[in-house]
């Protein structure tokens, strides 16, 4: 074949862009396809190639959307996780002359690949899992505004997923930080596919989470069940609702950004160049106008998670709804007031930094009352420390840590000489371990019989509660004192040796860690073999006060029977307690939305742009893109997405749980 | 249970001991006062951290379901008077914390020159501060010293108790400059300036790195930082005198080059306007300053000739790319000799030494460019050759 037709079907792509030439790399290839042969395998042997179809990759309901959120979110976190154990490897070997067993060509893309895959493909999905499960069932509402745009978000976030597993073993990701700063990712100084890697995995992932924050919103503001007033909405629901205002408001800003820095790769402009009129610091400004409210896009939810958790374990109303409602939305508004305390150091003058401090400091006022609140919420109550409730208490004690350093770090002279250190990455895995995942772990113990009707086995929640507690504070505590003695991120080798130790402990604390992931992976196996001796068939297994635990465990497809009427803003509780009935006859049929294999299809496309985008593949970019807008546009002329549930067939399901109850009782 | 706990302790207790929290110990004043600011932060906030935490514990324990005396009112969701408390209580640290940020954020602002060489100490006039010039090269640090123009690679000394005024530049990407012992760091960004202001207080070699990762090298940019009496620093400044190299442009593009672990080097003599030069992009020969670029444009731009004149651009130095769709990489010509705009940048950076405010920083007026507003600007048409312009000092 002559070159250049080569080159015109496979742009850069070469033989040599395959990293056979790194051990590790074709070790985890070869791990990974064999795992994901057999996975495939299993899925052809047991013929469920069109179960999953029909139920699951082309359903629009938002409960099995939301759980294949979750499932995308624990298959990232092995990468992610398997990213950051060989960097606390590294860090601990790396002493006296050793260099280590990663070059820097190969560290430096793990430590971009962790931040980024952490953040928007762990983080992300799981969040975005859990509104998308838990909203819909908690205002009384049959589906999310825009069913099929939820199937679409979702497999568009997969497509970024994709495209970054891809660059571990097609070319390689971007060796610049997770946040890519201009010059450094310009085409000048990372001329490599790594930074387009980067730029097309959150740009399809960016579309999707976008989507369906606006879904979120519209759900949450227009499928309320008659009686719920904004005030009435439960605090999930409420801190869900400013998490997606967040996420519309600032996601755009990311999308721009990057399509700003991508033009400077591909087009030649100079937005973030040193030269003709550019200036990297744009980018930073504008990353981070994007990446501060990110961060309050990732916890706000699960403040939202411990609200319900800590009211309903300690059996008691939450205390200071409205001071909770508030402070919420007050986060919310100054979290796009503060994003310059990430660049202090960059010679900003000091009433500017001291203004961006100041700003920063006043987040935790609210964040300090809703503390109190759960605080108060548990004091008089009656406290069942079952595991979500556990895992509460870990995050009031962690956090509060993690805080404390935060506002040291909004301190600008403070900054001035922690900024970059691992004192500052101690801080956000204090604050994203101990409060996002320590949130999300007792939202999956809390809603998981909800999803699927049996509970989580406590033993070996316990097993994983306990390995990540303490392997956190082992793993993150020497970071802290390393960042006092000067040690700043993203170090390959050291020369001090009295560092030594503190990396091996946190080393230590990393096992333990992976020791949690691992006990979490049993509990959940452990759970489904035991679900018989698990099950719940009451639909309310915590004594639950929101309407989700008013339905069926799981929920059926229409989630409810017949909308309920909110009284209060612990809607079921007040209900239990006006001596509920449920409703056994006069059913009607129900009006539901039609799966669709569009989004899967639309999804497919992207990663194609994506890829040939990446690969200067320019048939290929534009012929996805060319199929991308046909099927777009050919879905509009489905009118085929709605269907009716007969009357008879809702009647047959809500009298199969009458039976279970009446057995139950 | 008690002795337990200690004999857990014990063992942290030997490891910190061993360590060198150079944070919290530093040997600089500036250091030292940030040092003080983060002491006083952390306690402050202590006050309504170690309260937190003691009632969550309390409470679980408390309010645990198997607890028989305990209150259980399931009920209870408000009252005013806890509800100002927790709101009033974090507002009155901040408030606090928030007086002593504007307080220390604007006395250690790093621009800020330094008032005192040590508590109880301010500076005089027989303080004359030491200049250095820091420029972050890929993967190595550069510092000239222009008072005595010499130059060093990767070591870095000066004396102790005298005022440092330190100007920051980058070749490339983004560094960080920081020595914890001395001071707190700060951005060193191509084509922009950054300034730091310190004082070294103890005699004695410290480490300084960048703290901003900038690419493969990153590790190895390491750098001794010496603090000498006035003794050993005139020693110093002799031993750089009487080292061989010498720091030209032409030395400097060579030594800007990619390259890791670099060992420390010494330059007898510097090109006194080479760091004018990397600050404004212009080394190399033939390619217009960005200061004389921003003056142009301040002062309406040079229109159609203006955009003609770039040239491709040749100096490669770090095999750099065109974009894929976009024309061919190129630079914008310089229309002055380098030495006229690099006299005029010296000028400008001399009056910039006296202090704020800025003077305007316009030292380039062609014949052909009138200020916006000043009479009409001619089209296009007549706008003059490059020739023509001329530069008036």
């Amino acid at each position: 074949m002559p070159e250049s037709l080569t080159k015109f079907i496979f742009g850069r792509l070469t033989l040599e862009s395959l990293p056979l030439h790194e051990p590790i790399v074709v070790g985890t290839f070869i791990v990974v396809a064999l795992g994901g042969l057999a996975v495939l395998v299993a899925i052809t042997y047991f013929k469920l190639w069109g179960y999953l179809w029909r139920e699951w990759f082309t359903s629009v309901d938002h409960k099995k959307i939301g759980v294949m959120y979750m499932v995308l979110g624990l298959v990232m976190l092995l990468r992610g996780f398997s990213d950051a154990i060989m960097m606390r490897l590294q860090q601990a070997i790396a002493f006296n002359g050793s260099e280590g067993y990663l070059n820097a060509h190969h560290y430096d893309q793990i430590f971009t690949a962790h931040g980024v895959i952490m953040i928007f493909f762990v983080a992300m999905p799981f969040v975005t899992g859990l509104m998308n499960f838990v909203v819909p069932l908690q205002i009384g509402a049959r589906d999310v505004s825009f069913p099929f745009l939820n199937n679409f978000s979702f497999w568009m976030t997969v497509g970024g997923a994709i495209l970054v597993m891809a660059s571990l073993f097609v070319g390689e990701f971007a060796r610049t930080g997770w946040l890519a700063y201009p010059p450094l990712s310009g085409i000048n100084y990372s001329p490599d596919v790594g930074v387009d890697y980067y730029i097309w995995a959150l740009q399809v992932a960016g579309v999707g989470t976008t989507l369906s924050g606006i879904n979120l919103i519209c759900t949450i503001i227009k499928m309320r069940a008659p009686g719920m007033t904004m005030m009435r909405m439960p605090v999930f629901t409420w801190t869900s609702l400013c998490t997606n205002v967040l996420i519309v408001a600032s996601f755009p800003v990311l999308t721009a950004v990057l399509t700003l820095l991508a033009l400077d790769r591909y087009v030649g402009t100079n937005f973030f160049t040193n030269d003709f009129g550019g200036n990297p610091m744009m980018y930073v400004n504008l990353i981070w106008i994007w990446g501060h409210p990110e961060v309050y896009i990732l916890i706000l939810p699960l403040f939202g998670v411990f609200s319900e958790v800590t009211s309903t374990f300690s059996g008691k109303r939450l205390f200071g709804y409205t001071s909770m409602v508030y402070a919420t939305v007050v986060i919310t508004i100054l979290s796009y007031l503060v994003w310059l305390h990430h660049f202090f150091t960059m010679g900003s003058g000091a009433s500017v930094n001291s203004f961006f401090g100041i700003t920063t400091m006043i987040i935790s006022i609210p964040t300090g009352a809703k503390m109190f609140n759960w605080l108060f919420t548990m004091y008089r109550g009656r406290i069942r420390f079952e595991l979500p409730m556990m895992w509460t208490l870990a995050f009031m004690l962690t956090f509060v840590v993690g805080g404390m350093t935060g506002v040291l770090l909004a301190v600008p002279p403070a900054d001035f000489v922690l900024h970059n250190s691992l004192f500052l990455i101690a801080h956000f895995h204090n604050v994203i371990i101990g409060g996002v995942l320590f949130g999300l772990f007792a939202g999956i113990a809390y809603w998981w019989p909800k999803a699927f009707g049996f509970r989580l086995d406590p033993f070996w929640g316990k097993v994983s509660f306990w390995c990540w507690v303490l392997g956190f504070w082992f793993a993150f505590m020497p970071l802290y004192i390393l960042g006092l003695m000067g040690v700043t991120r993203r170090m390959r080798v050291f020369d001090d040796p009295s560092l030594q130790i503190w990396f091996v402990i946190a080393a230590f604390g990393a096992v333990l860690i992976a020791a949690g992931i691992a006990a979490f992976l049993v509990q959940i196996f452990v759970s489904i073999r035991k679900r018989a001796e698990l099950v719940d068939v009451t639909g309310d297994p915590w004594d639950g006060r929101t309407l989700e635990w008013s339905t069926s465990s799981p929920p059926p497809a229409y989630n409810f029977a017949f909308t309920p009427v909110i009284r209060d803003n612990d809607a079921w509780w007040d209900m239990k307690k006006a001596g509920y009935r449920r409703p056994l006859n006069g059913f009607k049929p129900i009006h539901m939305p039609k799966n669709t294999g569009t989004g899967v299809i639309l999804a497919v496309f992207s990663v194609a742009l994506g890829f040939g985008l990446i690969w200067y593949m320019w048939w290929l970019a534009a012929l996805s893109f060319v199929c991308l807008i046909a099927t777009a546009i050919g879905h509009t002329f489905n009118y085929h997405r709605d269907f009716d549930i007969p009357a008879a067939e809702v009647a047959q399901t809500e009298e199969a749980r009458t039976t279970l109850l009446a057995a139950q009782a | 249970m008690k002795r337990s706990g200690a004999l857990l302790l014990f063992p942290l207790a030997a490891l910190l001991s061993g360590c060198d929290l150079v944070v919290l110990s530093p040997a600089g004043d500036v250091a030292a006062q940030q040092r003080d600011l983060l002491v006083v932060s952390t306690l402050l906030m202590l006050l309504i951290i170690v309260p937190v935490m003691a009632l969550t514990v309390l409470f679980a324990w408390r309010y645990r379901q198997s607890s028989t005396t305990a209150t259980y009112t399931p009920d209870w969701d408000h009252s005013t008077k806890l509800e100002l408390v927790i709101w009033a209580a974090p507002l009155l640290v901040i408030i606090c914390l928030g007086a002593l940020t504007w307080l220390g954020t604007h006395l250690l602002d790093p621009y800020r020159r330094i008032d005192r060489i040590e508590p109880g100490q301010p500076v005089t006039q027989n303080h004359k501060p030491l200049k250095v010039e820091v420029v972050a090269l890929d993967w190595k640090w550069l510092f000239i010293y222009p008072e005595y123009g010499i130059a060093s690679v990767n070591e870095l000394a000066a004396p102790v108790n005298q005022p440092i005024d330190f100007r920051i530049t980058s070749s490339t990407v983004m560094n960080s400059f920081y020595i914890p012992a001395l001071a707190g760091q700060i951005y060193a960004m191509p084509a922009m300036e950054t300034k730091l202001h310190a004082v070294i207080n103890r005699p004695g070699t410290y480490t300084g790195f960048s703290a901003n990762y900038s690419g493969a090298g990153f590790s190895g940019m390491r750098f001794a930082f010496h603090g000498l009496s006035d003794q050993a620093f005139a020693d110093w400044v002799a031993q750089a005198k009487s080292a061989q190299g010498t720091l030209s442009r032409e030395t400097y593009l060579e030594l800007e080059r990619p390259s890791e672990n670099e060992p420390v080097r010494r330059y007898a003599s510097v090109d006194p306007d080479l760091y004018g030069a990397i600050l404004n992009l212009c080394v190399e020969r033939g390619k217009m300053c960005m200061n004389e670029m921003m003056s142009i444009d301040a002062k309406g731009g040079l229109g159609l000739a203006g955009v003609r004149n770039t040239l491709p651009l040749q100096y490669d130095k770090l095999a750099r790319r065109g974009a894929v769709f976009g024309d061919a990489p190129s630079y914008v010509a310089s229309i002055c000799t380098a030495e006229e705009a690099a006299a005029a940048s010296r000028a400008a950076r001399l009056d910039d030494d006296k202090g704020w405010p800025l003077r305007d920083l316009s030292p380039l007026r062609g014949v052909g460019l009138l200020a916006p507003g000043a009479g009409t600007r001619r089209a296009d048409a007549e706008a003059p050759s490059l020739g023509l312009l001329r530069l008036e000092l």
